[in-house]
């Protein structure tokens, strides 16, 4: 079991959580991933790992309350017990692995959509903390929904915050932030890294693309396991077949099928919708 | 010989057409007064044959006898000495080809029914429990098991009762691996059978951690160098599903049978009260032969739909177990043998409307042993189905291969251990599909107990 030790909602139906659960905690990398399970009867859910502590054998996830199940989890209350805290899964983000004089040469840009600012925190503040200055664009679809911007402010060289109605920053959404960036403000990037919705994604990806900059996208597909047992997660990579579970969830955004993916995604919508509907009736 | 004149009692079992549409379990199983004629059916051999096909080598006909008496506590001790999960076992052993196979009745009629009688003996033990003789005398040394499954059971259990403390280690939220995971609740209930199959062991002093995946959250060196383990041994099975390759493969509706199954055994999709969904096609095509194709095709029958077997070989090459063809046939199973998928073919929503397949004849025999099949020129067809299962086998996780130093693995994955389970990083020991590749339950186990006298050798020579 694995004690819930904060709670705090950073926007409407969106939760960060603080866990305890000191192995995972211990062995935890920017760009992995956990599956929590909020009861018995419960899902296997994977969530991206947002923070950890070593020392205080801490791990942070954040949540957003869209169906029965994660629902599930945010309605557990400070103090109580997630019966099962599973990871770190997946690969570390690729950066980690690299010569550190090197990383400090490249000019790093994440992008960051709705609840993807979670995930990119860690990878910000480990780059921060090895002495790597990047750029960071969060963007959300009002300025309520503008998640971690002070943590991110803390760690990262420049936030620029993208709203699609413009009531935070600049009004647009990331991909037109991105290309205000490199177009009027004269900014260069060698590598994107982007995390949030597939839509936002895919579209990040090809602006990428346009510019020849190498990007990284990290894909939340469907997954049972999260150990590479049941397949779930498959996405077209470069015409292969990856298992996001082990392969990834880190891709290179250029190559990445985000219409399949897309599509994947909405494998079991219909049994999902049936749920949520009971769910509302009870 | 009168004996002979006895015919093999039937097992009472749920009809067809009833238990297509439920979860619960297919056979009864024998009550008291069948166990007992059935077992006075054996013949007691001098040198029985049924033992020596055994994998961990069980008494049988010692086990029968108290059967035939009604001693069902001299029963159970007798089988307890060679193998902790008869309800397991009884259950889901290919007996036709290790016991039943060798039995001299099988000569001229029918085998002694020894599965249905080491099931029966079993869920007696489950029932009414073991007086329990052994006294344990911890020996102070701590042995690391990874993974909860039949050969990790296994060896935890006869480590357990040499002294060792045991800890064994789960990647999953529930233990018993593919027990849990894979095999089907109409074939092993969870709750009934599995868990308290798993109670036993917890008995012996063994202690149990889900939610640890070793090669993750910890490592086999982090085991041994930081928490003390003086040896590990890994069970961790081969879990990996594979795939044909063809196109198609990744539209929505088709999903390995590892997936497939998982949904239904593990998180109980079946179930109203379970979380999480499953979806079935109202005409489900499941791909391969062996036993998890046919656990695969009844669960999706089970969830309504209209489903088939589609196998390159003929009825003759299917590596399932005979008893679940049968069972199969029964509930209503389409079997299309000699048939091969090309394509997965798609609607213009990125669903499968249907699988292009050809049409096999069989040619000399293959490495294997086995004919190998060969395409039909000119014989493609299209099948309609909404849902296609891939159910080709599956591979060992890399995962602790990757993160375990000097850590050796053959080309398809399989970590490299002799007969004894000891494998090329010293005091790392292994045993089961994680070494053989997809075999069964039983031979898990008595691997799992190789290891275990190997780890004992060893650490007392250390």
């Amino acid at each position: 079991m694995f004690k819930i030790i904060e709670k705090r909602e950073l926007a409407p139906d969106i939760w960060l959580m603080n866990v305890e659960a000191p192995r995972v905690a211990r062995s935890a990398q920017p760009g992995q991933f956990v599956i929590v399970r909020a009861c018995e009867a419960g899902e296997r859910i994977p969530l991206t790992v947002a923070d950890y502590d070593r020392e205080k054998g801490t791990v942070s996830i954040v949540i957003q309350a869209v169906g029965v199940s994660t629902r599930k989890i945010v309605a557990l209350a400070e103090g109580e017990l997630l019966p099962d805290f599973a990871g770190p899964l997946g690969q570390p983000s690729a950066f980690i692995h690299e010569d550190i004089e090197e990383l400090r040469h490249r000019k790093f840009l994440f992008i960051a959509g709705g609840v993807g600012a979670a995930p990119v925190y860690p990878q910000v503040k480990w780059l921060h903390e090895h002495g790597i200055g990047v750029d960071v664009i969060v963007g959300a679809r009002n300025s309520e929904f503008i998640l971690l911007a002070d943590e991110l402010g803390k760690v990262a060289r420049n936030l620029y915050i993208a709203t699609d109605d413009g009531s935070e920053g600049f009004h647009g959404n990331v991909t037109a932030m991105l290309r205000e960036l490199i177009d009027n403000r004269g900014a260069e990037y060698d590598e994107i890294i982007t995390i949030g919705p597939m839509i936002m994604m895919k579209y990040v990806a090809l602006a990428a693309k346009e510019y020849g900059i190498k990007a990284t996208a990290s894909l939340n597909t469907l997954m049972i396991d999260g150990t590479g047992m049941c397949g779930a997660c498959r996405v077209s990579v470069g015409g292969h077949t990856k298992f996001a579970c082990v392969d990834g969830p880190e891709f290179d955004a250029w190559q990445i099928d985000f219409d399949e993916a897309m599509r994947r995604q909405t494998m079991y919508r219909t049994q999902e919708a049936e749920a949520n509907h009971k769910c509302r009736i009870s | 010989m009168a004996k002979n004149n006895i015919p093999r009692v039937p097992v009472r079992e749920q009809a067809p057409e009833v238990r297509a549409a439920n979860f619960e379990e297919v056979s009864y199983g024998y009550g008291l007064d069948e166990a007992k004629q059935e077992a006075s059916r054996c013949l007691n051999c001098r040198r029985p044959r049924c033992v020596e096909q055994c994998p961990v080598s069980i008494r049988i006909p010692d086990f029968i006898m108290k059967v035939k008496d009604g001693d069902m506590e001299s029963a159970a001790q007798i089988i307890a000495q060679d193998s902790l999960l008869p309800s397991i076992c009884g259950r889901v052993c290919p007996q036709e080809s290790q016991c039943e196979g060798a039995c001299v009745l099988g000569v001229k009629g029918e085998p002694v029914s020894i599965g249905k009688l080491e099931r029966f003996v079993g869920d007696w033990e489950l029932e009414y429990g073991l007086e329990e003789h052994m006294e344990i005398t911890p020996n102070g040394h701590k042995v690391a098991v990874v993974g909860s499954g039949p050969a990790g059971l296994t060896c935890a259990a006869d480590l357990a009762k040499l002294g060792y403390k045991v800890t064994v280690f789960e990647a999953l939220h529930k233990l018993g691996g593919v027990l849990q995971y894979g095999i089907p609740e109409f074939r092993l209930p969870k709750e009934r059978v599995v868990a308290r199959e798993v109670e036993k062991v917890k008995r012996l002093g063994v202690e149990f951690e889900t939610d640890i995946i070793v090669g993750r959250t910890v490592t086999v060196d982090s085991l041994m160098d930081d928490e003390g383990y003086e040896a590990v041994f890994i069970g961790s099975g081969a879990g990996l599903p594979k795939f044909m390759g063809i196109p198609g493969e990744n539209l929505n509706g088709v999903v390995s049978a590892n997936e497939f199954l998982t949904r239904n055994n593990l998180m109980k999709a079946y179930d109203e009260e379970s979380d999480t969904p499953v979806f079935v096609g109202r005409r489900t095509a499941v791909v391969g032969g062996g036993n998890v194709a046919m656990d695969a095709v009844r669960t999706a029958k089970r969830l309504g739909a209209e489903a088939c077997i589609v196998y390159r070989r003929s009825e003759e090459e299917l590596p399932a177990r005979v008893e679940e063809v049968h069972h199969a046939r029964e509930e209503g199973i389409e079997f299309m043998m000699l048939t091969n998928p090309t394509e997965i073919l798609g609607d213009e929503t990125g669903w499968v409307r249907g699988l292009r397949c050809v049409r096999m004849e069989l040619g000399k025999p293959d490495e294997s042993g086995r004919r190998s099949p060969k395409v039909i020129e000119g014989s493609e067809f299209d099948l309609d189905c909404e849902m296609v299962v891939m159910s080709l086998g599956t591979s060992p996780n890399p995962l602790i291969a990757n993160t375990t130093a000097g850590l050796q693995t053959t080309r398809w994955g399989g970590i490299i251990a002799d007969d004894a389970g000891i494998t090329t990083r010293k005091g790392v020991f292994a045993g089961g599909d994680a070494v053989t590749g997809a075999a069964t339950v039983i031979l898990a186990m008595g691997a799992g107990r190789a290891a275990a006298k190997a780890i004992d050798e060893y650490l007392r020579s250390k």
